[in-house]
């Protein structure tokens, strides 16, 4: 099985499979992970295969799942937690940020706390309140924590399996809206580094980074620019903490114009760091103002609201014309 | 447990918001008042229990004796280097001693602590060396010891947060198919806090091997009990659906004598147990405290004549089963403790700067990377300046 074709749930799915396989320490736990497999199904299966031993269904306490991934971490396990949507990691918020980011260090690294949590984020399901938040900047302010998303099926089975290999916490973000998008999966791969960029199109008017669910709307952005006679280079992010900032440099210093998108609120957000950091970095190559495209400073809308909240090609497009204008 | 249900019939409010102040004038077992496990008077006269026994050699009274006086000492010689400007902050267990001790010498080697902040006594037990336990209050690190050397995980600020570690790392044991068991400890104004509910939960559902040691000492800083409860604490247990016991948190071989019960409940796979080590907070919550804005005198005073030490110490004289020199040793022994305690602090060095950059991430960190070579370079620019 060199090769195959899954979507992104499956993919997430096969790399808990092979992690439980391989490493008699790694624990899958979450609420209704075993028996129902998820409420995306992406644990279907395990619970079957693998016992209530390894595939734990939990109380549905978010904080007391994330204490107890520590606990269980401190006793040498390797928990792989599931948060069943974004907005209901605020419960776990206290662990998350007070111990699981700061333990190594508390203990002067004499403590390793490998847990994994995988949160599936973002919108365009037609959810009701808190179940397409894309709260990732919260936790990227946090040293100590590594944050990850995958954009597509491939990277959905690697980045799961070099999160759970590594011995630093990593909250792995799910593009739940892509979860049926399908893509190969190269099983003899070797993969790139967790917090590497990726190059997803190159291009030499623009640069547009943009990681999870966003790739997919800033390739086909790039597709209908390219139309136009713009030249567009997408950048798939991937990690969130720490940036691949030197991806971000040579590709902006040939390009010399920067949007970043994200479905995350632009204030605060990734794309103010980044537009921070590629501003210092790429002073004297920039033609125009680093770009932001983004979610807004207010709640997440109803779900009849949401496809104007989101960025959509439009948007992005918007953008990319405002940024050339310069 | 007929510790439990017979407290459990009783009136809900006779057993509420009165029992900390009456205590302190009626016996412990005064019929409108929750049970209380004692083997130790407070006028040092031994007492049976009918669920709870304990037979000590005197070597291992003498020893429980010992500990407490040191552990006391330490404490002192802690709170006398922070006035001093030594440490920045001591959180003083004072008064807490034989809760501590009794529970600290319940445990088993391979058994793992998972303490507050305030769980010198228990450390002490551990063979944590006192010393280690400084450096966080003088400010020069965050945890000075490793915590898989003695099975002490390191002290958690975060009220009631280590209930949970504890809960996992128990669930882990239990996995590992161990006969350890885990203890947790924390304290009358952590069972408000939502972790320590959850914890139960976890660990009922899980029948995981923990006890939860609460030392209820009365204050959570300004509060008291009232404040965080309405019902006596350990009979929350009940709804969880594991035991609760109170016991004298003053009488250690009551402390030792309880623990080890639960312990060994825990050890047979009969899941967790909440002890409640009813206590007092001799002391300010912390050297930054100041109880005369709060509570009255009388109270410390109610309680002073409840001391866990003097008891012991009444018990072995009048047994006989300490001389004169057994003291006398012992009371070197202190001097010779907070004389080294001292020693150690003053000469305890600061970490090198570039310590802030250190342990951030397990593997690496490119952010962390950057900064630290932006920060020393920047401190080297002076250096050069200097020249």
């Amino acid at each position: 099985m060199a090769v195959k074709k899954l979507p992104i749930a499956k993919a997430i799915n096969e790399s808990l499979r092979k992690a439980l396989e391989t490493d008699p320490k790694v624990l899958v736990m979450g609420e209704d992970v075993g028996q129902l497999g998820g409420v995306f199904r992406v644990t279907d299966g395990l619970f079957k295969d693998f016992g209530e031993g390894r595939v734990i269904d939990t109380p549905l306490a978010e904080s007391g799942i994330v204490g107890t991934a520590i606990g269980l971490a401190l006793r040498g396990y390797r928990p792989v937690v599931e948060i069943q949507f974004d907005g209901f990691v605020f419960p776990a918020y206290d662990q998350i940020v007070t111990q699981l980011a700061k333990m190594h260090a508390r203990s002067l690294g004499k403590i390793k706390l490998p847990v994994v949590i995988r949160i599936p984020y973002g919108g365009g399901i037609g959810a009701v309140e808190h179940h397409s938040e894309s709260p990732e900047a919260l936790f990227a302010h946090v040293a100590g924590l590594k944050i990850v998303s995958p954009s597509d099926a491939s990277d959905a089975y690697w980045m799961l399996q070099q999160a759970i290999q590594g011995d630093d916490p990593v909250i792995f973000f799910e593009p739940k809206r892509r979860y049926w998008d399908k893509g190969e999966v190269d099983f003899d791969a070797i993969p790139a580094p967790l917090h590497s960029a990726r190059v997803e199109r190159a291009g030499t008017d623009l640069t547009l980074v943009a990681y999870g669910p966003m790739v997919k709307v800033c390739k086909e952005a790039a597709a209908a620019a390219a139309d136009e006679g713009k030249s567009v280079e997408v950048l798939d992010l991937r990690s969130m903490s720490p940036i691949d900032f030197d991806t971000i440099q040579a590709s902006v210093e040939k390009t010399r114009r920067l949007v970043v998108v994200h479905e995350a609120p632009v204030f605060y957000g990734a794309g103010a760091e980044i537009a921070a950091r590629i501003t210092e970095r790429c002073f004297y190559h920039l033609e125009a103002p680093v770009l932001r495209v983004g979610g807004y400073h207010a709640p997440y809308p109803p779900a009849r609201l949401e496809e104007e909240y989101l960025p959509g090609l439009d948007r992005v497009l918007d953008a990319v014309d405002r940024s050339l204008a310069y | 447990m007929t510790v439990e249900s017979t407290a459990a019939r009783k009136p809900r409010r006779s057993s509420g918001a009165g029992t900390k102040r009456a205590s302190a004038k009626k016996t412990p077992q005064a019929p409108d008042e929750p049970q209380l496990v004692q083997l130790l008077t407070p006028e040092g006269e031994r007492v049976t229990h009918p669920d709870y026994e304990i037979d000590l050699t005197a070597d291992e009274l003498r020893g429980l004796y010992r500990d407490m006086v040191l552990t006391r000492r330490f404490d002192a010689e802690a709170t006398s280097l922070q006035r001093q400007g030594e440490l920045g902050l001591w959180a003083s267990l004072l008064g807490q001693e034989a809760a501590q001790i009794g529970s600290g010498r319940a445990l088993r080697d391979d058994d793992y602590v998972f303490p507050t902040y305030r769980e010198h006594g228990v450390a002490w037990c551990r063979g944590v060396d006192p010393t280690n336990l400084l450096g966080m209050f003088r400010g020069v690190n965050h945890g000075g010891w490793d915590p898989n050397s003695n099975n002490f995980h390191l002290y958690t600020i975060v009220i009631g947060s280590q209930t949970l570690h504890a809960t996992g790392y128990a669930m882990g044991v239990a996995k590992d198919g161990a006969d350890s068991a885990v203890i947790a400890y924390f304290g009358d104004g952590a069972s408000s806090q939502g972790d320590v509910a959850e914890s139960f939960t976890f660990s009922a559902v899980y029948n995981a091997p923990v006890v939860f040691f609460c030392q209820n000492n009365q204050w959570a800083i300004s509060e008291p009990t009232e404040k965080q409860m309405r019902v006596p604490l350990y009979q929350r247990a009940q709804g969880f659906g594991f035991p609760g016991v109170r016991v004298d948190g003053n009488d250690v071989l009551a402390c030792l004598a309880v623990t080890k019960s639960a312990l060994e409940r825990a050890r047979r796979g009969e899941g967790p147990t909440l002890v409640e080590a009813f206590t007092y907070r001799m002391g300010a919550h912390t050297t930054t405290d100041d109880p005369t804005r709060y509570r009255a005198d009388e109270e410390r005073e109610a309680w002073k004549a409840k001391d866990p030490i003097l008891r012991v110490r009444t018990y072995l004289e009048n047994q006989g089963l300490a001389d004169a020199a057994f003291f006398e040793e012992t009371e070197a022994e202190s001097e010779a403790l907070g004389k080294r305690v001292r020693e150690a602090v003053r000469s305890m060095p600061d970490p090198d700067t570039m310590a802030i950059f250190e342990n951030v991430y397990a593997d690496g960190h490119a952010l962390v990377d950057e900064e630290r070579a932006q920060f020393a370079a920047y401190r080297a620019s002076f250096a050069e300046e200097g020249k």
